[in-house]
């Protein structure tokens, strides 16, 4: 199997895809001649031209409720939002529009869209090209909310997502573009929306984390086993929602222990809810505190690279926690 | 082509072909939804139901444009007002009235929206929403799909004045001028948003004088007038059809009735401007324009009337009869399944 980056693999998702079903095409802001600012869509306006490879306005409400109207009408759009801390302005078209729809025309007009954006900090970005958005939107029924952690996710759960009757937002860890690298079947492959993974099997403890918060807990987890001699089982989400529930209690059946490792804001933030499912159904499991390792509560991530390294999650201060959970 | 509100109005019927047969069932439609109009206020004083939101007055430019384009092959996306519009293209009374009593069969949701919020896949009316103005992006991007796949279809689309303040109305309009798409925005220009004036929401005299900022087509029209309504729908729907582009069509209108059943517009406005503008009601205009024409008579409007009232009657004792949804309905239509045969194996 040949391996590539993160980046490569979505970009050849969107090729395949737009290849398969004329249907599909891609808008958002500079997508088009420029391939995207972080070249996502590279080489797709010269091979497919510009109706299929649209450059947007530079306005987020509007490729969103665009994508709506044209999934509405038959389409399968993929819209790209630069950064998710851009989402924002079209908070309300995806949440009173896209994820409510199914449910009010009582299962008559369907939103097969996709909405691409690159999350999360880590690469000097400051408040505004960091953020972590997806608990926003996981809370609320009627979106797919997926974050892949591997090239070969990446490109499989994007392609469901394409061919997926429903929203889906499908964020992408930005450091990890180019970082992280992996191994990509040849040929045609989905990854289905909806299963959890478990990418490391240990019995002491359970990790749970997604994008970029993974590839540093697989990091982690093999530095406490060298060091300590601590076996994690770790658990990729990977789709966050809907969320596959039994795999996420099935580790925690086996370890009774669980951290629950992201780099959004702690407060209510996606591990919470991770925490409320184990600490409901899995209480008679339970053999040490469900502990959350997240951001800090302030409003954003800081700039300046001191600050950064602070509030960020790593594999240092991972496995600080995993040591001392295993130590319960 | 703006129109003097404050001449004694007739009816602009110039540049209008139509034969005696579409006009009654213009005057027929327009009659229809007044009439189930009325009964759902009569309905919300009686205590049996818990909200009604009104199109009175609007029925002109409804029933206008709404014959002005082609139902369930167009696309519309109309907004809450619009009951004449989504007569006209289909939908009946006896949904109207599942819907105003919350029962099991209401067609559009299920019953899990209020009233007035419509959406006949059947009619290619899409599903709408009470957040204002989000459905003109949707429409915008709607008509993208028309352009894209090179279809003579048009998307319709309909807001208040008040909605336009909205950026969801700019964003949409701007792409629609960006990429030249077949979209008819009309907005029903009330002069009121609930209670907030027209001078409050815009600094320029008409909705339509936006227009060139879009660069779209901006038309204005006495939105009192049904076949003056007819004839700039259809010249909008022809120049999207012929590459020419949006239309951004300002129809001048008047709500006689409070925003909704929960509103009292005796705190905003004088009876004297309410009653005036009952002098401009469309549908008394098109019946003595009709009636002077010879197309109409006495004992014809008579006869709409009857059949009018017989259909709400059998309507809402339909509804009246109809159970509630069962209550685990609440649960269904989250998800949209996933069609497995377009997903390979792992």
């Amino acid at each position: 199997m040949p391996e590539m980056t993160l980046i490569d693999a979505i970009r050849e998702a969107m090729d395949e895809e737009l290849a398969r079903d004329e249907r599909v095409f891609i808008t958002g802001e500079d997508v088009g001649p420029r391939g995207g600012v972080f070249r996502a869509t590279m080489g797709l306006y010269d091979k497919y031209g510009p109706d299929r490879v649209i450059d947007s306005p530079l306005a987020e409400l509007s490729i969103v409720g665009i994508g709506i109207g044209a999934a509405l009408a038959g389409m399968r759009p993929i819209c790209e939002i630069q950064f998710a801390d851009f989402i924002h302005p079209a908070f309300n078209q995806i949440i009173s529009e896209a994820a409510r729809m199914y449910y009010r025309s009582n299962g008559e007009w369907t939103v097969p869209l996709v909405i691409r954006s690159p999350y999360g900090g880590g690469i000097g970005g400051g408040l505004y090209h960091s953020q972590s958005v997806e608990a926003f939107f996981a809370h609320v029924p009627g979106l797919k909310v997926v974050i892949p952690a591997t090239p070969r996710d990446a490109k499989g759960l994007l392609k469901s997502a394409v061919r997926d009757p429903n929203p889906v937002l499908f964020f992408e860890p930005k450091k990890g573009y180019r970082l992280i690298r992996g191994e990509v079947p040849e040929g045609e492959y989905t990854v289905p929306i909806g299963p959890a993974n478990v990418t490391r099997e240990g019995d002491d403890l359970t990790v749970y984390a997604y994008g970029m918060m993974h590839y540093y807990t697989l990091q982690a987890a093999e530095q406490v086993a060298a060091q300590d001699g601590i076996q994690c089982e770790v658990v990729d989400i990977r789709t966050l929602a809907p969320l596959d529930r039994e795999t996420v209690l099935g580790s925690f059946r086996k370890t009774g222990k669980a951290l629950i490792v992201y780099e959004d804001n702690r407060f209510l933030g996606y591990g919470a809810e991770i925490a409320a499912i184990l600490s409901d159904e899995g209480f008679e499991y339970m053999d040490g505190p469900i502990r959350r390792l997240a951001g800090p509560d302030v409003p954003g991530v800081p700039f300046a690279h001191s600050m950064e390294r602070f509030f960020m999650p790593g594999v240092e201060k991972i496995a600080d926690a995993i040591r001392e959970l295993a130590a319960y | 082509m703006a129109t003097d509100l404050e001449t004694r109005p007739g009816i602009d019927d110039s540049g209008v072909q139509l034969e005696a047969a579409t006009l009654r069932e213009m005057y027929w439609q327009m009659l229809r939804a007044r009439r189930t109009d009325e009964r759902a206020w009569v309905l919300h004083r009686q205590g049996k139901i818990a909200f009604h939101i009104s199109g009175i007055g609007h029925e002109a430019i409804q029933v206008g444009a709404a014959f002005a384009l082609r139902p369930g092959y167009d696309y519309a996306l109309p907004y809450y007002r619009d009951l004449a519009f989504n007569l006209a293209w289909g939908y009946t009374p006896h949904d109207f009235m599942l819907a105003l009593f919350g029962r099991e069969g209401e067609p559009t949701s299920g019953a899990r929206q209020m009233p007035s919020h419509w959406g006949t896949r059947s009619l290619n009316i899409i599903s709408q929403s009470s957040p204002v103005a989000t459905q003109v992006p949707q429409a915008a991007g709607v008509a993208l799909a028309i352009k894209l796949r090179g279809e003579d279809r048009v998307a319709y689309t309909s807001l208040g004045e008040g909605s336009t303040s909205q950026g969801d109305f700019y964003e949409g309009m701007n792409w629609a001028g960006v990429h030249k798409l077949p979209l008819i925005c009309v907005v029903e220009n009330n002069i009121y948003a609930i209670s907030v004036p027209v001078h409050l929401q815009m600094a320029v005299p008409n909705v339509a004088d936006r227009a060139p900022m879009f660069g779209v087509e901006g038309v204005i029209v006495d939105g009192n007038d049904v076949l003056a309504c007819y004839r700039v729908v259809k010249e909008a729907a022809e120049r999207a059809r012929s590459g020419g582009g949006a239309t951004l069509i300002e129809a001048k209108t008047y709500r006689p009735t409070p925003h909704s059943s929960d509103d009292d517009d005796r705190t905003y406005r004088p009876r004297e401007e309410v009653e005036q503008w009952k002098k401009r009601d469309p549908l008394a205009r098109f019946q003595a324009y009709l009636l002077e024409a010879g197309i109409l008579d006495e004992q014809a409007i008579a006869d709409y009337e009857a059949r009018a009232r017989e259909e709400i009657d059998r309507a809402q004792a339909a509804a009246e009869a109809a159970p509630f949804p069962p209550p685990e309905a609440a649960l269904g239509d989250v998800f949209a399944p996933v069609d497995e045969t377009l997903r390979a194996e792992e």
